[in-house]
């Protein structure tokens, strides 16, 4: 069975695990600016600290080890190592032209590590879904409260920008690609515009994920659609499951995510972050508790792919992944025969 | 016979395919199209080739107006905005990207879906990189051949957007019932197979052409056009249909009696053979069941091509009214011919009271009992009025009119009926009670709300203001009402509210409650007042929802639906609610002082007021108060939205507002004359001194020599207390005045207006002459008045009888723009939203003694055409909201208050949680 299909069968017996934060795990390791540079960037004129995608290449050990770290605790897919991978984001430490080989490691990184444990465990395969983050730029907000028709970013330069990191991520081998922590629906629609050009163009069938995020209890997201908007506007990319991430924690999140399963004909995905952050900006919700209160989400059957975001840690994914396995998945056909009566 | 046939095989039995899901659109705000969702209002005026005002400005680069124009239509009911730059004298890509990205920007029009309306392809695409939303494009064809086709359709589907197809092809636009069928399959086979395009985002635009312009090949135009809409819902299962309808009446342009019914009578057939979505402008649309019946048969021989002189007739009818001038003079006459029904029927839609005792009389003698008036013409009247408001065909000011003139048709009746002693209510849809709450006296929007049920046939029980909750469950009870209606203005009401359904649930009640009122929200609604009735609740936002809300109520079969779907979004704002609780920061009440507003006071020269203590102004010049008259608020108590004066020369709503403004006008004309009504005000002078941080203590004097040493009353404030970020104050009223401890010597100074004086008794005498429209119309000019009069006052003080900004003039519009120093903030208003303070203000400036004003229970202002608050002249003193306020804050106020924790909560509840 290719992968693909192996990949579409679990999802119909199970739910299915995505990991947890990289960025939490990557503190723990209190790296310094030197693990940030190799050879070819040791004299580079910009500070790198804090760049994390970039320790794909740099420190690829503490990537590797990460990602196994979550498939030991029970996940199934694995994001790669790439938020901030398009030439937008890594403009700002001026590694534009990096951005193919990040992807492209990141991608390889996740892989290897998804083939041991599935060598390891064949009754239990292991994905890689490519992240593609928001970017830090806005198409439909204007960031100039004086000039309300300014944009800082096109259409365009987004699609080609995720074409890039696209192609590196698909020549690094991941499974599936997720388009996440959306804030702004027209970057989004931006980067579903260059999947599914890239796609087209070469022939190939990669699952597409989207997760958009919701600020705040507004219910909207940043660029003010409400989720069932949300849905309407990226419901054309031929998706395998639409979901939210990030901002909230579960307990917010859910009438959002039931919202959403009550109006999406494609699975349903969720992970997020660790609760609230407290005044020091930190996650605090225990594994317990947070596993606790997704137990709403899976028990009334709305979730196909749950994970965790800021904050989570490879003690959260067991937690979830625990709990997720007393409980079926989403059925399509449930929610219908809901819708009528 | 024939006729019958022919318009039956016209109506189009659409099958739905279940595995083809709804056509979903998007902005901010989800539409869904199917066939649920009645007819899709597409607006036109944010297109340079339909609207010259548009196109005007656009050219000259008046951007923000033309976003006006689009706002103006998404308020107006469009539920899609069509936006073309297709112009000589543009860049068009850059106009499209340009207007685009500003409406985005706008929630209140952005929350709808764009229409990306372009000949050129690269403007569509131009269009389409700019929304996040889900679109239409408008449009794409097979004109330049399947490849080109089928390339735009990819593109526009990798875009995400819906897409109008209009009916062309090599050989050029179909103009028959053929060529109609054959280019829409062609395109939706290529569209779903080739472009595997999803059929439920393809709509047709199956071209509508002109009628009777004397051609012989155009008299099938529009009976093609239906049996072709007929053919695409039927056979390309998922496909809309769509048209910009003003086609069809181009060669009667210039004559808009003759263009509105072609418009009407055609929309008729064409959504009947299944055309869901279209352009229509609502003002040039005649009602279809009001066209006179000549004109009509005239008009539907064209579109239906029933006879082969059809055209040469229509023409000839239309000769006798292209006297444009000469149009309502005919049909004024004309309509006193008509049968009595259709008389009564066309009074009561135009809201004519002239002859509706005769009219009535006549219709009496014709049936058997006088009961049958009622139900039959006047009510069949009176529904199709109810469905004109409901589809936004009539105003709000037309309906009242209406109403008017059913109240004095029943009363004319009502001596005949109860002379025959039978029970008469049978007919009617349900019986609603309504009042406003105890504790408040604001009733214009309730009566509006009663009209308008009223209108739409349910029995209306209003007990009118000032109501206790056990009258109402009383009466509830002993007229066994279907629906109890709650009103309330000032937000002590809210409480009184809870209060209500919290009894309705001990006595056992289960009718539905409804919430209106300018203070009640959906949210309050939610988390407040449902929970404790078990019965459901509904909040509904203005009149115009009543009806709807109330049907649905009312209707057996959508009952139980419609309350799940309440209480399902009900339970969803809540549970959002809550997340927003977990999120509200305070910070403690010492730390908001210590980041308080502040005054460098050794540089504030306060200005000594020209008197201290009160003085009176009774009878004062009302025509001199309506110079400063703010009529945007006037139409907003109509529900006609828009600035004045722009809103007189609206699209939609202008008509209705210069109607209804000529009326204030006349109204305002008589009150001034005949001193209806009387304007009082006190204003007074304090020395005045910040203490303890959030309270301002007044001071004894005699003449003009105070006496500092000696407080004489203290006013209490509220602070600001929502972390904010840093270096942002938290302010309070008492930061305005300067604290004891300054040396400055500072004052406060207190005002009362009315212009109420008398309303009360002339809105009784025209409900006594079933004269709703006036009796509303002067509690909104009353109301008006009061806020000029407390307006004018304001420039008084500053200019003259404090006399801190002797210089100031300001126009009207800057006055209403408060471009002047100092403000008048009112208790039970943000900045001071706690209402026993106005007994504080009372107390001070005597003012029932000095104006007539009383206050209630609940601190509400009676006549209610009144306006109370404070003076504070600090330069930088600026209106701002408490917003919440923290338990600190609580326990604190009641100490200063000399109240217990608990009676201190209760009137604070609005901030708290």
């Amino acid at each position: 069975m290719k992968k693909n299909e192996v990949l579409q069968q679990l999802l119909k017996e199970k739910i299915l695990i995505l990991d947890g934060a990289m960025g939490t795990m990557i503190q723990n390791y209190k790296l310094e600016e030197k693990d940030f540079r190799n050879e070819q960037l040791e004299d580079h004129p910009s500070p790198l600290k804090g760049n994390n995608d970039l320790l794909s290449i740099t420190r690829p050990d503490v990537i590797k080890a990460i990602h196994q770290a979550y498939f030991e605790a029970g996940a199934d897919i694995a994001e790669t190592n790439t938020f901030s991978s398009t030439s937008i984001a890594q403009a700002d430490y001026k590694l534009e032209h990096l951005v193919y080989e990040l992807n492209y490691q990141s991608a390889k990184i996740a892989s290897e590590a998804a083939q041991e444990f599935t060598a390891k465990q064949p009754h239990k395969p292991r994905f890689v879904v490519g992240s593609l983050g928001p970017t830090n730029r806005t198409a439909s907000i204007s960031p100039d409260v004086n000039d309300p028709g300014y944009r800082a970013i096109t259409f365009d330069k987004l699609a080609e920008a995720y074409t890039e990191q696209i192609r590196g991520l698909v020549d690094g081998g991941v499974d599936m690609l997720m388009v996440e922590t959306v804030f702004d629906t027209l970057n989004a629609k931006a980067a579903l515009f260059a999947i599914n050009t890239y796609l087209e163009e070469n022939n190939l069938e990669i699952p597409v994920m989207v997760s958009g995020t919701i600020t705040d209890a507004s219910g909207r997201t940043l660029s003010g659609q409400t989720a069932e908007a949300f849905w309407n506007s990226v419901s054309h990319g031929n998706l395998l499951s639409i979901g939210l991430n990030c901002a909230l924690g579960a307990k917010e999140l859910y009438p959002y995510i039931r919202e959403m399963s009550r109006h999406a004909n494609c699975l349903i995905s969720a992970h997020p972050n660790a609760g609230l952050p407290n005044e020091f900006g930190e996650y605090d919700e225990t594994p317990e508790q947070m596993a606790d209160q997704l137990k709403d989400f899976v028990s009334h059957g709305l979730i196909n792919i749950l994970g965790g975001c800021c904050g989570t840690t490879p003690a959260h994914i067991r937690a979830i992944a625990d709990m997720a396995s007393q409980f079926q998945p989403r059925t399509l056909q449930k929610e219908q025969e809901a819708a009528i009566v | 016979m024939d006729q019958k046939n022919t318009e039956d095989s016209l109506i189009a039995h659409v099958i739905k395919d279940p595995n083809i899901p709804d056509m979903r659109l998007s902005g901010l705000e989800p539409l869904i199209v199917n066939e649920n969702t009645g007819f899709v209002n597409i607006g036109e005026r944010t297109n340079v080739t339909g609207s010259r005002k548009f196109a005007k400005l656009i050219i000259d680069g008046n951007y923000e107006a033309a976003v006006d124009i689009a706002r103006d239509q998404v308020e107006n009911g469009a539920q899609v905005v069509d936006i073309n730059m297709d112009e000589g004298m543009l860049d068009g890509e850059e106009a499209m990207v340009r207007f685009i990205n500003l409406i985005s920007v706008e929630p209140d029009i952005a929350r709808v879906p764009f229409m990306i309306d372009s000949s050129k392809w690269h403007i569509i695409e131009a269009g389409l990189k700019c929304c996040q939303g889900k679109s239409i494009v408008n449009s794409i064809s097979l004109k330049e051949g399947e490849a080109n086709f089928l390339q735009q359709a990819r593109r526009i589907k990798l875009y995400g957007a819906a897409v109008i197809v209009m009916a062309f092809d090599e050989q050029g636009q179909a103009d028959n019932y053929e060529r109609r069928i054959e280019i829409a399959k062609r395109s939706y086979e290529v569209l779903v197979h080739q472009a595997k395009f999803p059929p439920q985002d393809i709509v047709m635009d199956l071209n509508i052409f002109p009628v009777a312009t004397g051609m012989e090949e155009h008299r099938r135009n529009a009976m093609d056009f239906f049996l072709a809409t007929k053919w695409v819902r039927e056979n390309l299962p998922g496909a809309h249909v769509s048209g910009g309808v003003s086609n069809v009446s181009f060669s009667f342009r210039g004559n808009n009696v003759m263009r509105e019914a072609m418009h009407s009578a055609f929309l008729y057939h064409a959504r009947r053979a299944g055309m869901d979505m279209g352009i229509v402008n609502p003002t040039m649309l005649e009602i279809y069941d009001n066209i006179p019946k000549d004109l009509l048969e005239l008009v539907e021989d064209v579109l239906l091509d029933r006879r082969d002189d059809a055209t040469e007739r229509l023409l000839e009818f239309a000769e006798t009214i292209k006297d444009k001038g000469g149009v309502k003079k005919k049909e004024d006459k004309e309509w006193r011919s008509w049968p009595v029904n259709k008389r009564l029927e066309h009074a009561l839609v135009k809201g004519i009271t002239e002859f509706i005792e005769e009219d009535v009389e006549e219709a009496r003698q014709q049936v058997a009992r006088p009961l049958h008036v009622i139900e039959g013409p006047l009510m069949d009247g009176m529904n199709v009025v109810g469905d004109l408001f409901g589809a936004g065909k009539m105003f709000l000011p037309q309906v009242v009119k209406s109403a008017r003139v059913m109240k004095k048709g029943v009363a004319y009746l009502f001596p005949f009926i109860e002379a025959e002693k039978q029970e008469g209510d049978e007919s009617k849809k349900g019986k609603i009670l309504m009042a406003t709450v105890k504790g408040d006296v604001h009733d214009i929007g309730k009566n509006i709300v009663g009209v308008v049920l009223g209108c739409n046939n349910y029995d209306v029980v209003d007990m009118g203001v000032m109501v206790p909750a056990e009258d109402i469950l009383r009466r509830a009870k002993e007229e066994q009402v279907d629906v109890i209606g709650l009103s309330g203005l000032i937000t002590p009401s809210l409480d009184e509210m809870v209060n209500v359904a919290k009894l309705m649930e001990e006595e056992g009640f289960t009718v539905p409650l409804l919430i209106g009122g300018a203070t009640t929200s959906k949210i309050h609604t939610a988390v407040k007042i449902e929970p404790n009735y078990k019965g459901a609740v509904i909040h509904v936002l203005d009149a115009s929802r009543s009806v709807p809300v109330v049907s649905n109520l009312l209707n057996a079969e959508a009952r139980e639906g419609y309350i799940q779907q309440i209480r399902e979004e009900y339970d969803q704002m809540r549970d959002r609610h809550r997340g927003l609780q977990k999120k509200k920061n305070f910070v403690s009440l010492t730390e908001a002082r210590a980041e308080k507003f502040s005054t460098d006071w050794s540089q504030r020269q306060v200005k000594k007021p020209g008197f201290l203590g009160t003085r009176v102004f009774s009878q004062y010049s009302l025509e001199e108060i309506s110079q400063y008259i703010d009529w945007t608020p006037f139409f907003m108590t109509w529900e006609l939205a828009g600035k004045y004066p722009n809103i007189l020369e609206d699209e939609v709503v202008g008509e209705q507002a210069r109607i209804l403004f000529d009326d204030a006008q006349a109204m305002l004309h008589r009150i001034i004359n005949e001193k209806i009504l009387e304007a009082r005000a006190v204003v007074g002078f304090f020395p005045a001194n910040t203490i303890n941080g959030d309270d301002i203590a007044l001071y004894a004097f005699e003449g003009n020599t105070e006496d500092r040493s000696k407080a004489t009353a203290t006013l209490h404030h509220l602070r600001q207390q929502t972390k904010k970020a840093k270096g942002r104050e938290y302010m309070c009223l008492a930061d305005f005045i300067a604290p004891t401890e300054s040396g400055v010597e500072d004052y406060v100074g207190a005002f009362a207006v009315t212009a109420g004086i008398g309303c009360e008794e002339m809105a009784k005498k025209f409900e006594a002459a079933h004269d709703d429209y006036n009796a509303i119309m002067i509690k909104a000019l009353a109301d008006r008045l009061a806020e000029a009069f407390a307006e004018m006052m304001h420039e008084k003080v500053r200019t003259e009888l404090w006399g801190y900004e002797p210089e100031e003039r300001l126009d009207c519009e800057a006055l209403i723009k408060e471009e002047y120093k100092g403000i008048r903030p009112a208790p039970g208003y943000p900045a001071c939203p706690e209402h026993t303070e106005k007994a504080t203000l009372f107390d001070l400036l005597s003012a029932t003694e000095n104006t007539g004003i009383t206050l209630t229970d609940s601190f509400a202002m009676f006549p209610t055409a009144s306006v109370s608050g404070w003076y504070f002249s600090h330069p930088e003193s600026r209106y701002f909201g408490i917003s919440k306020i923290d338990k600190d804050q609580v326990a604190d106020y009641a100490r200063r208050k000399g109240m217990t924790l608990e009676e201190a909560e209760k009137w604070l509840r609005p901030m708290l949680d």
